[in-house]
């Protein structure tokens, strides 16, 4: 389990290819496409960093857009002291401190604790910044003046995204990923064979939602100027438990297939119906509960079984 | 000559709401040792397994393992002390290959491995229980013995200080049964200190030093086996009262 | 003072749909995260049949509390009990049932904001003064309040002193057990979850004569109901009753002491020492 395998340089090699291909994107358009695909991937980044934790827990959480908030603000409030890179940092440090607090207080229970708790997360924090910018700073907006274009932001995300990914793989080669097998097999197994099945989840959540606050940090200069309200928005936590279910959740790649798609069809949406948005999450919800609980990549999978199954038949 | 104690249970008791599931329970394991725990159904056998383990808290009393109380802590701390357990309903992990299986008992317990040296210990225990050609299966073509089997090589892997086994023999035909109490020996033959709850009694008597005997909760019994086994009150709790 | 009164006062309101919801996770063994939506779509209703069709709200309850039960039903009978058939175990049903209830959320949320679009809804009903203790409070949350006292206390001795009511209280238990001794489960079930909707609808009802409603607060109302569930320990109908008044009069003291910005901090504060010290609500037994 500890050597490299063929199959894992191939992967290797395709990633390289894919990740070349897609940084090229910025030098074809620097436009409408540009701004989508920096769109893209920003989910693309949040809903792998969503399922490094939530993928081997089977926890739903929320608190996507908290973490997120964190991380433009610490850029918000910084840019104008620190360089960028210290601010990146800074917010992986509040972004991680910050979900090992709320994984230590509801991760020891069960799961729906822990999904009510980040429910609310993202408002809870949206009310203490409003409440402390109003009472003890001069407003509520800041401005995030940097010379980046989207192509820089588009990059930077790139990258980062590579880096969970390579963060994931490593984490499923580690003493960490075997002890989320064992737990997710049978958890009182797990603690007989010595395993503190609370902290490892709580070490996992506090991975992603490290990298959920960069992910926020990077972003920060494309919102240019921000408040609280769209800074810590709730409608970013339910898109990313929408699009990496429908996606699939055993692997750190399936969400890929959900994101593109479903950002299409949600810009879509809310462009022209701006109030039929909430409409379109509700059958989406349901659409995964009902139709694809193993999300599109089982669906792929299951077709591509019956077929070989079927190819079997016929050659025997 | 008194060897080291390595268990020592003390009026441990345990309720489950109004029931009193272990009452006042006294024992001591010493080093090597192969203690029998017996006692008819729903004496609380298993109870005691789940108390020794951290499957389950007690309500009153204390378990020391080697002078350290381990009855306040979790199960994963009293796994990683040296305590390492079989369950009387196998538990395996289906989704880990068989060796992984192994593996699992012997990366967070007691005693630490990762890698290479993990690999090669495994596959030295699955050779040890039988289950060799097998290692890189899945674990759905296991049979039932091989699944406990391989149980016992998970239990081993963190080469515990204290392996209880909760009726590691149960359900077994009597040519794996033999197959069983033979694997059984040669742990003993290692000098392994084990707890055995077990109902099949030849077993008892091959394997045993000693045998606590337990019934409704509380302790009849404690000796050593052919003389405990021979004593009127555990045979009036296996048998009934004959003047009733 | 006057915080433990406006507190107490608001804290109806919410006892109302934090038993809803508790009978509805305790007994359907659904955590209901639409609850707040049919809180919402009750406030609407009663808007609007106070609005055009001049029916006053308290009468109002007879009319919705019937179209509540029927739409709950309906729900669980269609969607949630597949959901509960093809659960493994309670982790799946938990993860199902939470997925499948925000697609009702944003489903209903979205329906009325095409409807109503987002903005403040208020009306007028019995919004004269009544004085206790020296200080006046709004006629309409005293009524409300008591009110939802009433409904309480029926539902109490509804669940305490009836035939059915044991049933419901015996699945609530061990649906297992219960089916065993000649209980139709999933009926009751399906009873319970819409009873439990029936509750949080007329808890909408009274809200909406004192509260300004919009289409998109139903999520902040889920949250506190739920809250109160886990203070008070799931499937307990007093201990949410009472969670509820601790949680209405912390919330008005946060909100006039401190900031009226701050009332989520405030619940999030509760839930957090609930959490760490009392997970199992705060009068429910020790489960090792």
């Amino acid at each position: 389990m500890i050597k490299i395998t063929k199959d894992e340089i191939r992967i290797l090699l395709y990633m390289v290819v894919a990740v070349a291909i897609l940084a090229c994107l910025p030098l074809l358009d620097q436009g409408y496409i540009l701004s989508l695909g920096l769109t893209i991937v920003m989910y693309v980044a949040l809903c792998t960093a969503w399922v490094l934790f939530s993928g081997p827990t089977h926890y739903i959480s929320l608190a996507t857009a908290a973490f997120f908030g964190l991380g433009t603000y610490v850029v918000g409030i910084g840019i104008d002291v620190l360089p960028f890179p210290i601010l990146l940092i800074i917010a992986a440090l509040i972004g991680g401190v910050v979900s090992g607090l709320v994984g230590i207080a509801t991760l020891r229970l069960s799961g729906v604790y822990f999904v009510i708790f980040t429910l609310g997360m993202a408002e809870l924090i949206r009310q203490i910044v409003t409440w402390i910018q109003t009472n003890f700073t001069t407003g509520i907006g800041l401005y995030v003046l940097t010379d980046f274009s989207e192509a820089h932001i588009y990059w930077m995300l790139l990258a980062l995204t590579v880096l969970i990914f390579i963060t994931g793989w490593l984490i499923n080669r580690s003493r960490l990923g075997f002890a989320m097998r064992i737990i997710g097999n049978d958890e009182t197994v797990a603690a007989h064979v010595g395993i503190d099945s609370a902290k490892a989840k709580v070490l996992l959540f506090l991975i992603s939602g490290a990298y959920i606050a960069v992910i926020g940090a990077i972003l920060a200069p494309r919102f240019a100027y921000i408040e609280p309200p769209s800074a810590f928005n709730p409608m970013i936590s339910f898109l990313v438990v929408i699009m990496s279910l429908m996606g699939g959740t055993r692997t750190l790649w399936a969400p890929l297939i959900g994101v593109v798609p479903f950002t299409l069809l949600f810009d879509m949406v809310s462009a022209r119906f701006p109030n039929h948005s909430s409409i379109l999450l509700g059958i989406a919800f349901l659409l995964i509960v009902y139709l694809i609980p193993d999300g599109l990549i089982g669906r792929i999978e299951g077709i591509t079984k019956r077929f070989s199954k079927k190819k079997e038949r016929t050659h025997e | 000559m008194s060897k080291p104690v390595v268990l020592k249970v003390n009026s441990a008791t345990k309720r489950f709401g109004g029931l009193l599931a272990v009452n006042n329970l006294d024992f001591e394991v010493t080093e090597h040792e192969v203690l029998g725990l017996i006692g008819p159904n729903g004496s609380g056998k298993t109870t005691v397994m789940n108390l020794i383990s951290g499957a389950l808290k007690l309500s009153s009393g204390e378990i020391r393992l080697e002078e350290k109380i381990v009855s306040d802590l979790p199960a994963y701390k009293i796994s990683q002390l040296g305590i390492s357990r079989t369950f009387q309903l196998v538990k395996i992990l289906p989704t880990l290959s068989v060796i992984d299986n192994v593996i699992s008992g012997g990366v967070f317990g007691y005693h630490r491995m990762w890698g290479e040296n993990a690999e090669e210990t495994a596959l030295h225990l699955l050779k040890k229980v039988g289950l060799a050609a097998l290692a890189f299966k899945p674990t759905e073509q296991l049979t039932y013995i091989d699944q406990k089997r391989l149980e016992l090589a998970r239990a081993l892997a963190g080469n515990p200080k204290l392996l209880l086994l909760d009726e590691w023999l149960a359900g077994l035909n009597p040519t794996e049964l033999q197959i069983g109490i033979e694997l059984i020996h040669s742990l003993r033959a290692e000098g392994r200190t084990i707890i055995l709850v077990e109902h099949v009694m030849d077993a008892i008597r091959s394997l045993c030093d000693r045998c606590v005997v337990m019934s409704s909760g509380v302790k009849i019994a404690d000796g050593e086996v052919a003389e405990t086994l021979k004593n009127p009150e555990v045979i009036r709790a296996y048998l009934g009262d004959s003047d009733a | 003072m006057e915080i433990i009164i406006t507190g107490i006062l608001l804290g109806g309101a919410y006892a109302l749909i934090a038993v809803g919801l508790t009978i509805q996770y305790g007994v359907a063994r659904i955590m209901n995260l639409a609850t707040g939506e049919t809180l919402v779509a009750s406030c609407f209703c009663t808007f609007w049949m106070f609005n055009s069709l001049k029916i006053n709200p308290i009468l109002g309850i007879f009319l919705i509390a019937p179209a509540a039960f029927i739409l709950n039903w309906a729900i669980y009978s269609l969607l949630l009990l597949p959901l509960v058939r093809r659960a493994k175990n309670k982790a799946m049903l938990e993860v199902d049932s939470i997925l499948a209830t925000f697609g009702i959320l944003f489903l209903l949320e979205g329906l009325m904001l095409v409807g109503f679009g987002g903005e403040y809804f208020s009306y007028s009903f019995l919004s004269t003064s009544y004085t206790i203790a020296g200080t006046a409070y709004g006629l309409n949350r005293i009524v409300a309040f008591l009110a939802a006292v009433l409904i309480t206390g029926t539902l109490y001795v509804f669940l305490t002193h009836t035939r059915y009511g044991t049933s419901v209280r015996a699945v609530a238990v061990d649906p297992a057990a219960a089916g065993l001794v000649a209980i139709n489960v999933d009926r009751v079930s399906a009873f319970a979850f819409a009873l439990g909707g029936v509750v949080t609808a007329a808890g909408g009802t009274l809200l909406s004569t004192f509260y300004t409603f919009n289409a998109s607060m139903g999520v902040v109302f889920t949250m506190k109901a739920l809250i109160i569930v886990i203070m008070g320990g799931v499937g307990d109908v007093r201990g949410a009753v009472i969670a509820a008044l601790i949680l209405g009069i912390a919330e008005t003291a946060t909100a006039t002491l401190i900031d009226p910005g701050l009332t989520i901090a405030a619940t999030y504060f509760l839930f957090i020492l609930i959490l760490l010290f009392r997970p199992q609500g705060l009068f429910g037994r020790q489960t090792t």
